[in-house]
């Protein structure tokens, strides 16, 4: 009788603990520095506990000055350290957006490679919470147009744990988006957990007839889509895009090349969307392989209202996604 | 608006053995700029061009009082800087005119200087950028052990700017080893200091970060080299960061671009006759009998030679090939 492999249960937010614990014991180098990352235990308490474990320097509180601590992490890291900076929201992100996209994105290359920039910038994306205009809107789509930075979207607790090791490990700026609905999402990992890469799509359910791609916060309801679908007899394949930047564009034509459609769900507005990149590569690269147009999914090009029937209103639902994708095999959703 | 003269006694006192060194650098610096402005009418140099010239006694003065190991964290107004923290006058040209021998391999052009070898971190186009790189620089040393010092240099008109507030704060908060260096040349493009700025007194405003601050006559390159070795001084060890404010002038336009029109033409031709910090000095070093026409002559003949060999190298660069456009996007590594 052979012993069950050994498996451990968390949820997304002690698998990213777990993943920083886990680089802050190997490398000395590495530090987390962030709006209440250690006395309150972070925003959405990823990083509770992390102060007793490893001190105030290296479980860094700033003060709120997201241009001033992301920037300071850019010249950290380009001074020996290996910071993780967190930011609380993507929303306040936009306060640090001079650090990311003038200087993250751009010394590399404007000095000629002198410099490595080796930063991971983690923050919470997305709506689902009735957090209202402010706190709830999917701007990774922003940060996938700038060449110079890699975009990260965690939607599964392998990758919650896995992605960050990695990202750390490669001396480039790498943002990490986590979607704040998935923070209690709670699973099971071998132990140790698998190493993961973060350089591909991932291929989270086969099928035949369409193809669905995801990432982030929408992946489970895409999933749950191609249950519905398979209800009604359509065969849906899921792709997870997991990487923002560079998109694995690969992975993406092979699918839609065997299944013949596409629909593209993506959280953020539809105009200039990362949907819109994704549908345009397939359009240039597989349009005659295609059986019908490419579908998009998208928010609502409103900013995200309060009230909880609004917000899902304004928000990809299964139910949207699987009457696209039955609008693909040429069916009325 | 007139930016008065500075409210300094004019320049007097002792000169330190290195005077001729002092008025060597400034010299090399002008000419530089010179040469940079006839190559810019003649098409070599394109993009935006700002001048330094007038403001030559702040980086002569500050990168004396700076030791190897230490950091640079510049603006777009940077050359003079570069030059005398020893990029070289070849690869310093070389990156004007946008060649593949640029010590920014040409990518980076006038306002994105950069060299790795002298710690020499930009080369910032966006005013107040750099100051949190500077920052982060320090927070690097500080964590690591390493005495050193980072040195920020920024204009006036980045004290409007969040960055420069949030950076201060950040960096008295955490006492790191930075040295604010604010060249105050009164004009923020064309945005005279009184117009942007609601408290004039540049040291008062970052003095309230709990940051030792103070100002010194920027058209004074000795004053400029003491000030700078007695912050650099009390940040090294466990000091804090300190904000030195150099007031200054600009004798030209922003930039190739600007027809200047904001400015009284008699305050600029104020500042030129009666503060230009290289002739002041020059009449200070013949005063003490330090300088004499012979040695004026072979500070000049020296300098037009680098710069010569300077632009030949330039010109005789190679432009870097279009295939090589998405290089170092990023740096090769694992994942």
């Amino acid at each position: 009788m052979s012993s069950a492999p050994a498996t451990t249960t968390l949820t997304y937010r002690d698998a990213v603990r777990e993943a920083m614990r886990e680089a802050m014991h190997a490398d000395e180098r590495i530090f987390l520095m962030g709006e209440d990352v250690g006395r309150y235990g972070g925003g959405f308490g990823v990083s509770k506990g992390m102060l007793a474990e490893f001190g105030p320097e290296r479980i860094r509180d700033a003060p709120l000055s997201e241009s001033a601590f992301t920037g300071a992490g850019i010249g950290a890291a380009l001074n020996g350290m290996r910071p993780i900076v967190e930011i609380m929201t993507v929303n306040f992100s936009l306060l640090a957006l001079d650090q990311i996209m003038n200087n993250a994105a751009t010394l590399r290359h404007m000095s000629g490679g002198q410099f490595e920039i080796p930063l991971v910038i983690r923050m919470c994306t997305g709506g689902g919470r009735q957090l209202a205009a402010q706190h709830s809107h999917s701007l990774e789509g922003w940060y996938a147009h700038i060449p110079g930075i890699k975009v990260l979207a965690p939607a599964t607790i392998a990758d919650a744990r896995g992605m960050l090791a990695p990202a750390l490990a490669d001396p480039n700026p790498v943002l990490i988006f986590e979607h704040g609905s998935l923070y209690n999402v709670e699973g099971e990992l071998p132990d140790p957990p698998p190493a993961v890469d973060i350089a591909r799509a991932a291929v989270m359910r086969a099928g035949e007839d369409v193809t669905l791609i995801a990432y982030g916060g929408m992946l489970a309801r895409t999933l749950e889509a191609a249950e519905l679908l398979a209800g009604q007899g359509v065969d849906a394949e899921v792709l997870d895009l997991r990487v923002l930047r560079p998109l694995d564009e690969e992975t993406v034509l092979a699918s839609v090349r065997r299944t013949h459609r596409a629909v593209v769900v993506d959280e953020a507005w539809r105009s200039g969307s990362l949907a819109a990149e994704v549908s345009a590569r397939i359009a240039e690269q597989a349009f005659y392989d295609l059986d019908a147009p490419v579908e998009r999914v998208c928010g609502a090009e409103v900013p995200a209202p309060y009230p909880a029937h609004l917000e899902q209103a304004a928000t990809p639902q299964a139910e949207t996604i699987a009457a696209a994708a039955l609008r693909t095999v040429g069916r009325d959703g | 608006m007139a930016a008065s003269p500075p409210p300094f006694p004019p320049p007097s006192g002792p000169i330190p053995e290195h005077g001729v060194e002092l008025l060597r650098d400034m010299l090399r610096i002008r000419r530089f700029e010179e040469a940079c402005a006839e190559l810019y009418s003649a098409t070599k140099i394109r993009g935006f061009l700002h001048l330094y010239i007038g403001e030559e006694a702040v980086a002569t003065g500050t990168m004396r009082a700076l030791g190897p190991d230490d950091a640079i964290v510049a603006t777009y107004r940077e050359h003079g800087h570069a030059l005398l923290r020893g990029v070289g006058a070849n690869a310093l040209m070389a990156e004007m005119f946008g060649r593949s021998d640029g010590c920014s391999g040409g990518r980076g052009g006038s306002m994105h200087i950069f060299d790795a070898n002298t710690r020499f971190y930009g080369g910032n186009a966006i005013v107040a950028g750099g100051l949190p790189i500077a920052v982060g620089l320090a927070l690097a040393d500080r964590m690591l052990g390493r005495d050193r010092v980072t040195a920020c240099f920024f204009g006036e008109g980045a004290m409007a700017e969040g960055e420069f507030h949030e950076s201060l704060n950040l960096a008295a908060l955490w006492n790191l080893p930075v040295l604010f260096l604010c060249e105050n040349n009164h004009y923020a493009m064309g945005s005279a200091l009184e117009l942007t700025e609601s408290q004039t007194n540049l040291a008062l405003k970052a003095a309230c970060y709990e940051v030792a601050a103070w100002t010194v006559d920027g058209m004074d390159v000795v004053a400029v080299e003491r000030e700078t070795e007695r912050a650099v001084l009390a940040i090294r060890g466990d000091g804090g960061p300190v904000f030195l404010e150099a007031q200054t002038y600009r004798f030209r336009a922003h930039s190739m671009y600007d027809p200047d029109l904001y400015r009284d033409h008699a305050e600029v031709a104020e500042w030129k006759e009666r503060h230009d910090p290289i002739e002041l000095f020059a009449a200070r070093l013949r005063e003490q009998g330090m300088l004499d026409d012979a040695t004026l002559e072979g500070l000049e003949r020296d300098i037009a030679a680098e710069l010569e060999t300077a632009i030949a190298f330039a010109e005789a660069s190679e432009p870097e090939p279009v295939e090589s456009l998405t290089r170092h996007l990023y740096a090769p590594g694992p994942a």
